[in-house]
């Protein structure tokens, strides 16, 4: 097992990387007629330099709450009602229209989630590659064409498409022109929304590949949303776990995969199909409570197994359990620090 | 621009035809579901004026024989279709000498001017107001003002023009109540006659763009808002293009296609005329013509009217359907290159 250990060490880029992206405290509702939902719960968390995040959660946690909310486009009725997003330092949460265009695709870009609709059905791809430019460069006519063209090549579409509408492009080639488009300016941070889940499982790797390949190159920090934890720990260097508008755990991939600390995590690595071992798939007793009314104490009381009544009185704080690793629950704080002391992780 | 290929042309061409064909056929069946026929209404009518016609019966008969009354349906029918392929319907049957296209096209052009001015700039105010009410980005004082102005919708234009002809022409004498153009003033191309065709023009105008825009606001509004939702109109957004282009280009350009095809629908209108606003205005349009024709029963002017709507208005379908791949290039495929 001190291979595995071996290898974390590398995963781990040091602490004192540049960190290009800082959430801090962040907090989204949506207003509706009976109340707040709480989509984002004073969520925080750091992206560094070079990393891909995973960010990964049940459907309506806020993990797409949360990449919105850094990208400033939360739909009405949902609004941010508190917190900071720094990028590169600077805080652009509450700042006016104009200047917030200045940071968007040139320091934050989207690979959007549905590629089949992301693309304006009766423009020309060029002009759409185009306008992302025009909108932050004063740049010359002729310089453009070679631009897109080599932006295509980087992400292995023919040349052909550039004179194509996107109903002649298959949905795998949509999402390439989707992220080709996200580094024309070259951001210093992208936010991937589930960018394979509307293609097929071979068009997915494809595509997973590409996109791995891109920010290997530009040397961008991604953020990566999804459900497909398969993917996730292929691709991703950590995982942020959000459960019911918070963030229960992030840590380091291989971590996270082998040794889950928060109880969340560790039902939803077991719910990870095995092909080598015939396993009954885990549900827990409880549904998540009503996001317009959150309990008190810790959010993942009423689906624990573990809870105990100090739970449901105090709401845990996030802990720090290892290098870049950190967890919402203090009894899988405490029972990951003694598992250090006792000798590492993997015992 | 996009696919227009000989195939999709010939395909809307035959579908023009049959919609032409069709629309000529129920206009030749429809008044001969009605008991009658338009001599004997004819007739009734002389005898109804001048209270005693000699040989009644008798010219009736000669009549119906001369206009092939009593020819068998079928006979009737292929004759009236060579009359629609010649666009020749015949002498008017109320104004018997006249021929039909004498009485309908000196009407034809005051229609077309007054109807074509104003859909265009109905079209325009009211797509521009319902795509900034649908917009999120819109400033919230524009966006509690522009509902206002729908209110008139509500108001059937002939009453708003009655009230428009009694404020601003009898009460404030600023414009003329009623006709094309000033008595006194010398038809031609002489500024007077153009002055006087605008001023008789304003009321008209006024009242089908003041309730007519409305209609076309709130189609737009609806568009828009499932425009806005659109992920590449987020997408738009998140590119941090100017909110002019994401409003026009991913927005307005998007949600215009089904009201372009409405408005093309809509140009069939301007030659047949809006009845109702020509009569109240008294303007000597082709609604005016259908109106007065209508109460003579002159069913040939009808018949030269209706068939000149349907052609205009299975041609202007035929002629958007030919623009529209060129704005919306998914309608064809081009071939392959």
């Amino acid at each position: 097992m001190s291979t595995i250990n071996t290898e974390n060490l590398i995963l781990d880029a040091p602490t004192d990387a540049k960190k290009v992206l800082e959430v801090e405290n962040l907090r989204v509702q949506y207003d509706t007629p009976r109340g707040a939902v709480r989509a984002a719960d004073d969520v925080s968390f750091y992206l560094k330099e070079k990393e891909i995040l995973g960010l990964v959660g049940e459907s309506g946690c806020g993990k797409t709450t949360t990449a919105m909310a850094i990208l400033q486009m939360v739909q009405s009725p949902g609004r941010i009602v508190g917190g900071q997003i720094r990028i590169n330092g600077r805080n652009i949460v509450g700042i006016p229209e104009s200047e917030l265009r200045k940071y968007r695709w040139t320091e934050l870009s989207l690979i959007p989630q549905g590629a089949m609709n992301s693309l304006n059905p009766v423009i020309k791809i060029k002009e759409q590659m185009a306008d992302a430019i025009r909108a932050h460069e004063n740049i010359k006519k002729k310089d453009l064409k070679p631009r897109i063209l080599k932006l295509f090549n980087d992400v292995g579409l023919p040349e052909r498409v550039y004179n194509m509408y996107p109903h002649e492009l298959s949905g795998g080639m949509k999402q390439r022109v989707c992220i080709a488009m996200s580094i024309v300016l070259n951001p210093s941070v992208i936010i991937a929304d589930e960018p394979t889940s509307a293609l097929d499982v071979v068009v997915q790797r494809v595509v997973a590949q590409t996109i791995l390949e891109v920010k290997e190159r530009l040397g961008v920090s991604m953020i990566m949303i999804g459900h497909d934890m398969g993917l996730q720990a292929q691709m991703v260097d950590r995982v942020a776990v959000m459960y019911a508008g918070r963030l229960v755990e992030i840590g380091p991939v291989m971590k996270m995969f082998k040794n889950p600390t928060h109880p969340y995590t560790q039902l939803l690595i077991e719910a990870i199909p095995s092909i080598k071992e015939k396993k009954p798939l885990k549900v827990t007793e409880g549904l998540t409570h009503d996001l317009r009314n959150t309990p008190e104490g810790c959010i993942y009381q009423f689906r624990c197994e573990h809870v105990e009544d100090s739970c449901c009185n105090e709401p845990p704080r996030m802990y720090q359990v290892g290098i870049d690793h950190f967890v919402s629950c203090r009894h899988a704080a405490e029972r990951a620090r003694s598992m250090e002391l006792l000798g590492g992780y993997h015992g | 621009m996009g696919g227009l290929t000989w195939n999709y042309i010939l395909k809307r061409f035959s579908m023009f035809l049959l919609t032409f064909w069709l629309g000529s056929s129920l206009i030749f069946i429809i008044p001969r579901l009605a008991p009658g026929d338009p001599v004997s209404a004819m007739v009734v009518r002389i005898v109804m004026r001048e209270g005693y016609m000699e040989n009644a019966q008798e010219i009736i008969e000669s009549w119906k024989e001369r206009f092939g009354l009593n020819d068998p349906m079928a006979v009737q029918y292929v004759k009236y279709l060579g009359n629609v392929v010649q666009f020749d319907f015949g002498f008017s049957l109320a104004r018997f000498p006249t021929d039909a296209w004498d009485i309908v096209l000196p009407a034809l052009p005051w229609s077309i001017g007054l109807l074509s001015v104003a859909s265009v700039i109905s079209f325009i105010i009211g797509n521009t107001i319902g795509a900034l009410m649908g917009w999120d980005k819109t400033p919230r004082w524009l966006k509690s003002i522009l509902p206002f102005s729908l209110t008139f919708t509500a108001i059937p234009y002939f009453m708003f023009g009655l009230l428009l002809i009694f404020i601003l022409a009898f009460k404030l004498h600023w414009l003329p109540a009623s006709g094309g153009y000033g008595r006194g003033v010398d038809p031609g191309w002489n500024w007077e006659f153009i002055k006087s065709i605008i001023r008789h023009g304003t009321l008209p105008l006024l009242s089908i763009i003041i309730t007519s825009s409305g209609g076309w606001a709130l189609g737009m509004r609806g568009l828009m808002i499932t425009a806005n939702s659109e992920d590449h109109f987020l997408l738009a957004q998140a590119k941090g293009l100017s909110p002019r282009r994401v409003f026009l280009r991913y927005g307005v350009r998007n949600a215009i296609m089904p009201s372009l095809t409405a408005f093309a629908l809509g140009l069939g209108g301007l030659v047949s005329g809006s009845t109702l606003v020509e009569f109240i205005f008294a303007y000597p349009g082709t609604g005016y013509t259908l109106f007065q024709a209508i109460q003579t029963q002159d069913y040939t002017v009808i018949e030269a009217v209706c068939n000149l709507m349907i052609l205009i208005t299975s041609g202007s379908v035929f002629f958007i359907d030919l623009l529209y791949p060129l704005l919306d290039p998914r309608i064809t495929f081009k071939s392959n290159k």
